[in-house]
């Protein structure tokens, strides 16, 4: 039963620790990469969804009876694309923030902003 | 692994090691997705996860410092909600079907019916192919709209108000490679076949693994060593940011073209029938074109967005190197 749900608890575990960075992680650049863990266990999410047991890739072949589920791959192969053009939207706003502030640190970000 | 590497990342607070630990996930997860069948996806992955995205980090560090600060957060607010979106999360999980059970809900509905019908509809191989540009082309145009967009955020953001060709440069982006022998002679010999890869890639995508966004990435990565070896100046003469904005959005508007050719020909938007009389090659030449379409925009922006961030490196003396 335990081991039926296996990629769910992998799911579960990068999600907690991508979330737990977000949080818990007051500089930027590191939120960053939480949000990019945090994103990543979603991929995994749906790719294992999408596996069929004894499947093969789907590529249609004669020999090959049971493919695996198509639909989940086209979702995340975009997702992924855009992730990247998403993160490097963030990193350019760090930088303007580093430019603007001298800091990407959050918590004296604050103190700057209180001034 | 992936859950070690992850952990490892929350653990560090020297960024330049999360960041080279990032990379090293990124590759984990591809192979990952290589055991769950998902080849295409492993593919983008590999180049973008593993490749692009730390890139752009490292640049980033350059810039903003590679060390983190101590926070003063208490960490156990930040456990405590950890915990129980966890355990909300793992109570849902008990009612998810099986791993790998081929009756779940998630392969009825409409999978079935490109893995059956695509041959016969779409004739090509590669399924992932026939449903990305096809079957569900109309959502893949709006990525392709999203990543331009996101492209253009980035310009707005960092590239400054002086046009480039004004601005001081040659001192912003000495490539420290220059007295490196070696990788200058090894990257020469490997920009091309990189670059060729790429186009096999593109051109390939309807029978194996590949594909308009996986064919931008790695071309736009040959570009991208190529400034690593020479610096920005020089990889700004062989391809200038004006092309690049014009071709970015000329993909764009290419992909766009198709479909607006297929309403005029009387059939819905993107509908390939419309375009030759053949069904069969009809949806063979959409494809080929729209992901050209794709290819080319996102090759544009992924280096746009590195001469973006690496052209916003201030002044550092030469000693220096450039990656924090």
């Amino acid at each position: 039963m335990i081991l039926d749900l296996f990629n769910y608890w992998i799911v579960v575990i990068l999600m907690m620790v991508g979330l737990f960075i977000i949080v818990a992680r007051g500089n930027l650049v590191k939120k960053i990469i939480g949000l990019n863990i945090f994103q990543t266990s979603v991929f995994v999410f749906y790719i294992s969804v999408g596996k069929v047991q004894g499947g093969s890739a789907p590529i249609l072949s004669d020999s090959i009876e049971v493919y695996s589920n198509p639909l989940p791959h086209v979702l995340i192969l975009t997702a992924i694309v855009v992730g990247v053009a998403t993160t490097a939207l963030g990193l350019a706003l760090v930088i303007r923030i580093k430019e603007a502030y001298g800091s990407v640190e959050e918590d004296e970000l604050q103190v700057i902003d209180n001034q | 692994m992936l859950m070690v590497t992850a952990v490892a990342i929350a653990w560090t607070r020297h960024l330049f090691s999360a960041v080279m630990l990032a990379s090293i996930y990124g590759l984990v997860s591809a192979s990952f997705f290589v055991a769950m069948d998902a080849v295409d996806v492993a593919f983008t992955e590999a180049a973008v996860g593993a490749g692009i995205s730390p890139l752009l980090m490292l640049v980033t560090l350059r810039m903003v410092g590679a060390k983190e600060a101590t926070s003063h957060n208490h960490p156990y607010a930040a456990l405590i909600i950890v915990a129980v979106v966890g355990v909300l999360l793992l109570l849902g999980e008990q009612d998810l079907p099986a791993f790998g059970s081929a009756d779940a809900p998630a392969h009825g509905h409409v999978a079935p019916h490109y893995l059956q019908e695509s041959a016969a509809e779409i004739g090509i191989p590669n399924v992932v192919t026939s449903v990305l540009a096809s079957y569900r082309a109309f959502d893949t145009l709006g990525e392709v709209a999203v990543i331009f967009t996101a492209g253009i955020g980035v310009m707005a953001l960092l590239f400054s108000d002086t046009p480039v060709h004004l601005r001081n440069l040659p001192n912003t982006s000495r490539s420290t490679m220059e007295d490196q022998v070696i990788p200058r002679v090894v990257g020469k010999i490997l920009i091309p076949p990189i670059m060729l890869f790429a186009l096999y890639v593109q051109f390939h995508g309807e029978y194996g693994p590949g594909g308009g966004f996986q064919a931008g990435v790695i071309f736009a990565s040959a570009v991208i060593v190529y400034v690593m070896l020479f610096g920005l100046d020089a990889a700004m003469q062989v391809v200038s940011v004006s092309w690049l904005r014009f071709l970015a959005a000329c993909g764009l508007l290419l992909y766009g073209a198709v479909g607006v050719v297929c309403l005029l020909a009387g059939k819905n938007f993107l509908d390939y029938n419309a375009l030759l009389p053949d069904h069969i090659a009809a949806q063979h030449l959409g494809i080929l074109v729209i992901e050209l379409g794709v290819g080319v925009t996102v090759a544009c922006v992924v280096m746009l967005l590195f001469f973006a961030f690496v052209g916003r490196i201030p002044h550092l003396p030469d000693h220096e190197a450039r990656d924090g």
